[in-house]
């Protein structure tokens, strides 16, 4: 397979879907995993000393079972967040979603956030890539807040077992001008601390 | 576990969905995808594992009592303030936080106080920014996003408190 797409017969009206995700960061080890890994270390060490060994293996093989639950989740989220970077065109998408695209902008990330499924492992790189190809930080805000707030797949899975019918759709009645006014709560302060647009 | 299924279902639904419209694209628009997708799937594994397999530590060590005895329904805004801390604060996934809320609900916490609880623990739980949030999202997002998001608990709470629900 050529690294090169200008060898293939590309659609012409999207040559922006060749080029290297803008923004695209791969970070090594940072410092809020050191932070998570110390935190760990620390807690790990204070069951060890109250419950034992037994203790320390009981939660591991929970969590264990838990992590090999969710990893499947976790590629489809991130094979989903870079299939829409690559075939989302980023005019339309800066059009729609970006700092001048107003309420209409919004409601429309907020909107997406409701109806996007799975979970952190789907929402965190589908708003990466969206950020990536024009969305602004108002859209997006409007989009992760929504998908935190009254997407069903938490909803469903988690908060209706645990809390009850009741709780759970009186809070995303109440939640529902949520997300938007975030959104542009996050604009008017965007364009106050960076009036000239985002630093890189 | 169905509702797990239907969300799987949907999940990889989608994935062919945004799958076949990049193929349609054209091969290398699809490989292209793939790859970075994959890329980014095993840069995050070892977060993601030591995050899920270190949080239930982390939780066995926060007593659930102390979260739940500030939120009572005598407790105002003060109560508000704690429960949107506290929600700030609660480490673990969405089993911990919500069953702190249902434990708090029951011990006779005020609806405006959990209600600001579980809408703070879903907005910034700390562990779910450095664990999720910032490795996938540009670190400067993140914190303008929880930050903006501040308010929101106690909006929640006035909504709430205003129209007597739940």
């Amino acid at each position: 397979m050529s690294e090169l797409p200008l060898k293939d017969p590309a659609p012409a009206d999207d040559a922006a879907d060749a080029e290297p995700r803008p923004g695209h960061i791969r970070k090594p080890i940072g410092w809020s995993m050191i932070v998570i890994g110390a935190l760990v270390a620390v807690s790990a060490t204070l069951v060890w000393r109250r419950d034992g060994i037994a203790g320390v293996t009981e939660i591991l093989t929970r969590d264990l079972a838990l992590f090999g639950g969710i990893l499947p989740r976790v590629l489809a989220g991130c094979l989903l967040g870079a299939f829409i970077a690559e075939i989302l065109p980023h005019e339309k998408v800066s059009r729609s979603l970006g700092p001048k695209s107003g309420l209409k902008g919004l409601l429309i990330g907020a909107a997406f956030g409701a109806i996007l499924p799975g979970g952190p492992f789907t929402a965190y790189p589908v708003a990466s890539a969206l950020l990536a190809v024009g969305a602004d930080f108002g859209a997006t805000i409007a989009m992760v807040v929504s998908w935190t707030l009254i997407g069903y797949g938490r909803a469903i899975a988690w908060e209706l077992p645990i809390m009850g019918t009741d709780f759970t759709l009186w809070r995303i009645v109440i939640s529902l001008p949520l997300p938007v006014l975030a959104g542009a709560l996050g604009r008017f302060v965007f364009v106050r601390i960076y009036p000239k647009g985002a630093p890189e | 576990m169905s509702a797990a299924l239907v969300i799987d279902i949907m999940l990889w639904g989608s994935v062919a969905a945004v799958g076949f419209i990049a193929f349609r694209r054209g091969p290398t628009v699809l490989t292209t995808s793939l790859r970075e997708g994959t890329m980014d799937f095993i840069n995050i594994v070892p977060r993601i594992a030591l995050g899920v397999i270190g949080s239930g530590y982390i939780a066995a060590i926060i007593p659930q009592e102390i979260i739940t005895g500030w939120l009572g329904s005598d407790s105002g805004w003060l109560g508000v303030l704690t429960a949107t801390i506290a929600g700030a604060a609660t480490p673990g996934g969405p089993v911990i936080g919500f069953s702190i809320g249902a434990v708090a609900l029951k011990a006779g916490g005020g609806p405006p106080q959990v209600i600001a609880y579980v809408i703070a623990w879903a907005l910034f739980a700390f562990q779910r920014l450095l664990l999720w949030e910032i490795p996938f999202m540009p670190a400067r997002f993140v914190w303008f996003r929880a930050a903006v998001s501040l308010p929101f608990p106690f909006l929640a709470a006035a909504i709430a408190m205003a129209i007597g629900k739940p």
